[in-house]
């Protein structure tokens, strides 16, 4: 189980100090293998939001460990776990965050140019197959304010995807768009985990969304309860 | 770290934000421009008037002062060296005004390379004979070819020709003596030296520097005619003027001379002490008014950097979620301002050239610089150095508290917070 897991906890427990201390997460041993789509689903103010940030490294201030791919996140520098976010973790977000000085190719390749891995045609290359596969491929060279919605997240995720991260968080990534445009992003989501072999986590209010992935965690008070 | 990849962030972040951008970048180059215009002005001003004192004064100046003995005699006694004397009412000695072994000391000074030429000088105090009024005066004795390469004492000859200087009997008068005395060229002067030998001399010349003090009583005649007036052998000489190449050097050269000599000496900068002080003064105050200028800029730079990260605080989260560090992110802004800075610095510098440039072509005609027609500029490229460097070093400074600001954000805060 140690090398299949691609992100664990050991005894994750979190503070919040304003306006009184409170512990919002309670040692959370948690473990995500290679390849399953997990979503997390509880109330509001349970801590799913605040345990998904303390995943993605954004968040430092806790106690326990948190291991990604069997590293140890725990202690590292700020420029350190940069680094790591731009190789191993996509984020979408429940609002696109999409730079509006860019044109869409520019802002899905803009990690990929930070990484520095490809050359600019390569990368460009790479951006327009993620936009395709996204049936984004059209929009490419507009600016993201042109664009609606469903589209901007798309491009959104085509943003997490550029550097083939091994994990992809999301925070709400459906909250925001209707019916139709959520069942596309799941489809996408779905396609990754399954050609990909990525692993997804969602935090998520969606019951219908969360009852589609392979496995749901519920959080209550801070706690996993299943 | 990925400096292209940063500048192009910056770049995009200054695009959508081009007026802003260009109103911060002509606030950098107005005060460069102000700044540099100012120096130049400044600087030419102070080069014009110490050119002025610069013009009329030696280097470095050979004479014979009076003074009193520095060894008396009671020093010399064997029986009293043992002891402390004391010597009261001593009164000055009058070695003479003539340089002792003139001819062989100018010689030597020839020889120097560190001096460009050397001006031996006969003066005589005189009166100026008008019908009964005498009116006391300076005839200085040149040596005319020496002294007009030194001191370029053509450029002040209202009237007439230093050449003819070389004619036996001439003198060129100063403006105020000619006005007072109603001389005009070709006119015959009479004069009476200190010591009563009269003469009549031709003037050939009127000469205006342009400080009053000096027109209204100095006149020139050649070294040979004064020494005639005086009634001496052509080796009296009571000043030597010399010329350095570097004039840093003169209080050092002066001393030497004067224990090589053995006569007295005094250099440039003890000579015009106070007037050095007064360049000085005006240099402060020209930089002064430009650094506050730039400062003033430098606000405008952190106003408007500060503003454009709260605008940008989404794409400043979303940048360090995908993989920018916090020092990525202070270098995207410092590197903003950097851009501002240089742009308006060269700009400014530009400006500052041609508002330099415009100064220097107004009429500036005033009695009393005659060589002078239009404002003076000085267009030293070291004031242009000075500018874009200061013009850097305070849009970085400007930029670098945004920056650190902007690299302290937290995205999880502003994601959180949608």
């Amino acid at each position: 189980m140690e090398n299949s897991a691609i992100l664990q906890t050991v005894g994750l427990s979190k503070y919040f100090y304003d306006p009184v201390k409170f512990k919002v997460l309670k040692e959370i041993d948690l473990s995500i293998n290679h390849g399953e789509f997990v979503s997390i689903v509880g109330k509001s103010g349970c801590g799913k939001s605040t345990l998904l940030y303390l995943l993605s490294t954004m968040d430092t201030d806790y106690q326990g460990q948190i291991f990604i791919d069997n590293e140890l996140m725990t202690g590292k520098t700020d420029r350190e776990l940069a680094i790591i976010r731009n190789e191993k973790i996509g984020f979408v977000f429940q609002f696109h965050y999409l730079l509006a000085e860019y044109s869409v190719l520019k802002n899905v390749m803009l990690p990929g140019m930070k990484l520095g891995k490809y050359s600019i045609e390569e990368l460009e290359y790479r951006a327009m197959e993620h936009l395709k596969t996204l049936d984004m491929g059209d929009q490419a060279l507009k600016m993201t304010n042109q664009l609606s919605g469903g589209q901007k997240q798309r491009v959104a995720i085509a943003r997490a995807l550029i550097n083939d991260p091994v994990l992809i968080m999301g925070d709400e990534p459906t909250g925001n768009l209707d019916k139709k445009n959520s069942d596309l992003v799941f489809d996408i989501f779905k396609k990754l985990t399954q050609v990909e072999n990525q692993t997804l986590l969602i935090v998520t209010h969606d019951t219908d969304f969360a009852e589609r992935t392979q496995r749901i965690i519920t959080m209550e008070d801070g706690k996993i309860i299943s | 770290m990925n400096t292209k990849l940063i500048l192009n962030i910056a770049l995009h972040l200054l695009q959508a934000r081009l007026k802003q951008t260009i109103v911060a970048a002509v606030g950098v180059t107005f005060s460069i421009a102000m700044f540099i215009a100012l120096v130049s002005f400044m600087n030419g001003l102070n080069d014009l008037l110490d050119g002025l004192m610069l013009n009329r004064t030696p280097h470095v100046l050979l004479y014979n002062e009076i003074k009193p003995s520095k060894i008396q005699p009671v020093f010399l006694a064997k029986e009293f060296k043992s002891k402390t004397n004391f010597v009261r009412s001593i009164k000055p000695k009058d070695i003479g005004k003539s340089i002792y072994d003139s001819k062989t000391i100018i010689s030597v000074l020839k020889e120097d390379e560190r001096i460009i030429d050397v001006a031996p000088k006969v003066t005589l105090p005189v009166f100026f004979n008008v019908g009964t009024i005498e009116i006391s005066g300076i005839i200085n004795g040149i040596d005319v070819l020496p002294e007009e390469k030194l001191f370029k004492i053509s450029d002040y000859i209202k009237e007439g020709k230093i050449a003819d200087l070389l004619q036996n009997n001439s003198i060129i008068i100063g403006k105020g003596l000619a006005d007072k005395m109603l001389l005009t060229l070709g006119d015959i002067i009479k004069i009476t030296t200190s010591k009563g030998n009269l003469a009549s001399l031709k003037i050939v010349g009127i000469s205006e520097i342009g400080i009053a003090e000096i027109d209204n009583t100095m006149s020139y005649t050649s070294l040979a005619t004064a020494q005639k007036i005086l009634g001496e052998p052509t080796n009296y000489i009571t000043d030597i003027q010399v010329k350095l190449f570097d004039i840093t050097l003169a209080p050092a050269v002066a001393n030497e001379f004067k224990g090589k000599f053995n006569v007295d000496t005094i250099d440039y900068q003890t000579a015009n002490a106070q007037f050095e002080t007064g360049s000085s003064v005006r240099s402060i105050i020209s930089y002064a008014v430009g650094f506050v200028l730039l400062i003033v800029a430098g606000f405008g730079i952190y106003n408007i950097l500060n503003m454009m990260i709260y605008e940008k605080m989404d794409s400043i989260a979303i940048l360090k979620a995908t993989g920018f560090s916090g020092n990525d992110v202070k270098w995207i802004f410092i590197s903003l301002s950097i851009i501002i800075g240089l742009v308006g610095g060269i700009f400014g510098l530009i400006f500052g050239y041609v508002f330099s440039a415009l100064i220097d072509v107004i009429p500036f005609n005033t009695s009393s610089l005659p060589t002078i027609t239009t404002y003076p500029i000085n267009y030293n490229p070291i004031y242009y150095f000075i500018g874009i460097a200061f013009a850097l070093f305070t849009t970085i400074i400007a930029g670098l508290f945004p920056a650190l600001k902007a690299s302290k954000v937290d995205p999880v805060a502003i994601i959180r917070g949608k």
